[in-house]
């Protein structure tokens, strides 16, 4: 499969949109009254500056917090109330900005549990390994071994990743939420705190999985230059709000979100 | 030799009366592995087990029912009960303190025991009742090579063959399923769980129902030892150095922990006991698991936790 060109995206078909969503705590307004969409193959950019409402934008997404107004259609589904676990089910993984993986598993295990919702056998089965759930296990773990060949992190597998360095962590990370084998993937500043060499690597992995799976990715990332590479359109927010929306250059260009980075001189 | 033959004594059933501990601390591991929450609740649950179970089977045997059929009957009464309280625990204790701090969950439980407490008298009586599941009398080893022989109780012996077939179990539930892989994923971080599709809810409902069915094993074997009462509860407390000792995440810990809780306080009181005074089996357990807490605080077994600065 090959990645869909600009062109291509723009006639592309919607596979999430966001319509005039708002979000509050108490009186904190994190989000107010943002639309935007997410087409089929292409890679979204989030950005702004801190406090900018991005993080909550993906956890509306995925439904870690209930947007007071708005809508939200996936792959065609206005959906109103969801709970992560029907983002799951629907082909929706993540990953956290401060890495959230299970500390206490290897690197494989913790792979393996992005296979939960694909695995049907019983439990009795599985304690038995015979049979039916024996070829089940088997084929995850091929599927899983293939994506840890694709990640390159072999060598690790068997490690506890509480003691893997923070660049390997992320990682692992995204071969979590690669396994489950999502429509679209949500990514959460997948560059932090990283060198140059591990920023090179991740942005490859990144660009792989958009060209070779095909999969939707949309993205919150600080760093600039990744951004302007990575990304087919970027939306801007700065306080909750929608500044900006369109290609890189033509974001780039933008004088709110200029303004919005460097300060407007009152 | 009648020396050594009475330090066997001594020691076996110190053994075997330290698996009965280790049966209570389970329940303790298997719901601090799946949701990091120190269950307060754990000795209220063996009293609630234990009363659903004995009251049942006292009720169909007055009925006329053969006792079999009424033990049988009395188990799937008491697991009923045992799962209802799991649903409602989840349902009204747990479910609206999703990803609260580890502590807020444990004040919690604390809640829960007294309700379960109060709620499991009201049902079933707050009389001693006694259950008679396993024999209650002794065998007599070896008694060609020690004058009168070893004396091990049947029902401790009973009790570990139980331990261990749960313990096997358990084992290849957390390591071989996906159920299992799931209760450890929701122990280390609850957003990312649930990012990944498992749904929280049914987890900590299987994992209390598993504890509450570990707990109603527990008390055929206590109840058929000390008559199921009240007092029963205080196990809890047993349950304790024996976390410590073998590591609250680890469920061979919670054996061999008991094993040496009780193996340890047996002797002490036998070798101990006419230097120092008796009494000594009342609070050995707990000098011991502060010599742990100082020399290895994650237990035995524990896993190490090495934070990264």
């Amino acid at each position: 499969m090959r990645a869909p060109s600009a062109s291509d995206i723009a006639a592309g078909e919607i596979l999430l949109s966001i319509e005039n969503v708002s979000l509050s705590f108490g009186g904190v307004r994190a989000i107010r009254d943002v639309s935007f969409d997410i087409k089929k193959g292409e890679v979204r950019a989030i950005i702004g500056p801190n406090g900018a409402g991005k993080t909550s934008m993906l956890n509306v997404i995925n439904g870690f917090y209930q947007p007071q107004h708005g809508r939200i259609t996936f792959k065609g589904e206005t959906r109103t109330k969801m709970r992560p676990y029907d983002a799951a089910r629907g082909g929706i993984a993540r990953t956290f900005q401060n890495v959230a993986l299970f500390k206490g598993m290897s690197a494989l295990d913790n792979i393996m549990a992005g296979r939960t919702l694909k695995m049907k056998r019983g439990f009795l089965w599985q304690i038995l390994r015979v049979g039916p759930a024996l070829t089940e296990e088997i084929e995850h773990r091929r599927r899983v071994e293939e994506i840890i060949d694709f990640l390159e992190i072999q060598a690790i597998r068997k490690v506890p990743v509480a003691r893997l360095p923070y660049g390997l962590q992320k990682r692992v990370e995204l071969g979590r939420a690669l396994a489950m084998e999502p429509e679209l993937l949500l990514l959460d500043e997948p560059m932090a705190g990283m060198n140059l060499e591990e920023k090179e690597d991740m942005s490859r992995f990144i660009i792989d999985v958009n060209d070779h799976f095909g999969t939707t990715i949309a993205l919150i990332e600080h760093d600039m230059g990744v951004v302007m590479d990575l990304s087919d359109r970027v939306v801007v927010l700065d306080h909750g709000v929608k500044i900006a929306d369109g290609t890189p250059d033509a974001v780039k260009a933008n004088q709110d979100v200029i303004d919005a980075y460097l300060g407007v001189a009152h | 030799m009648v020396a050594f033959g009475q330090f066997l004594e001594v020691f076996i059933s110190g053994l075997l009366a330290g698996v009965l501990y280790s049966l209570v601390a389970l329940g303790f591991v298997l719901i601090f592995k799946a949701s990091g929450v120190f269950n307060f609740a754990q000795g209220s649950m063996v009293l609630l087990a234990g009363l659903a179970l004995v009251r049942s089977l006292d009720w169909l045997v007055a009925k006329g029912f053969p006792v079999w059929a009424a033990i049988i009957a009395g188990l799937l009464f008491a697991a009923v009960i045992m799962a209802i309280t799991a649903f409602l625990v989840e349902r009204y204790v747990l479910g609206p303190l999703v990803n609260q701090d580890g502590l807020i969950l444990f004040m919690s439980t604390i809640g829960v025991t007294f309700m379960i407490e109060g709620a499991a008298q009201m049902l079933f009586g707050s009389d001693v009742y006694p259950l008679a599941l396993f024999p209650n009398d002794a065998w007599f080893l070896f008694d060609k090579a020690f004058d009168g022989g070893i004396l091990v109780s049947k029902i401790d012996v009973w009790g570990g063959v139980i331990a261990a077939v749960l313990v096997a179990g358990l084992a290849l539930f957390f390591q071989r399923t996906k159920t299992g892989r799931a209760l450890r994923a929701v122990a280390d971080d609850h957003a990312a769980a649930q990012s990944v599709g498992i749904p929280l809810d049914w987890i900590w409902f299987v994992v209390w129902l598993v504890a509450g069915l570990v707990a109603l094993v527990a008390a055929t074997v206590w109840g058929t030892k000390l008559g199921v009462q009240f007092s029963i509860t205080f196990l809890a407390l047993k349950a304790l150095p024996v976390l410590i000792i073998g590591g609250f995440t680890s469920v061979p810990g919670a054996i061999v922990g008991g094993l040496i809780v009780g193996a340890g306080e047996k002797l002490a009181e036998a070798y101990l006991g006419p230097f120092i005074g008796g009494g000594i089996e009342y609070w050995f357990a707990y000098v011991l698991a502060l010599v742990v807490l100082l020399a290895r605080p994650q237990g035995l077994f524990g896993e190490r936790i090495i934070e990264r600065i």
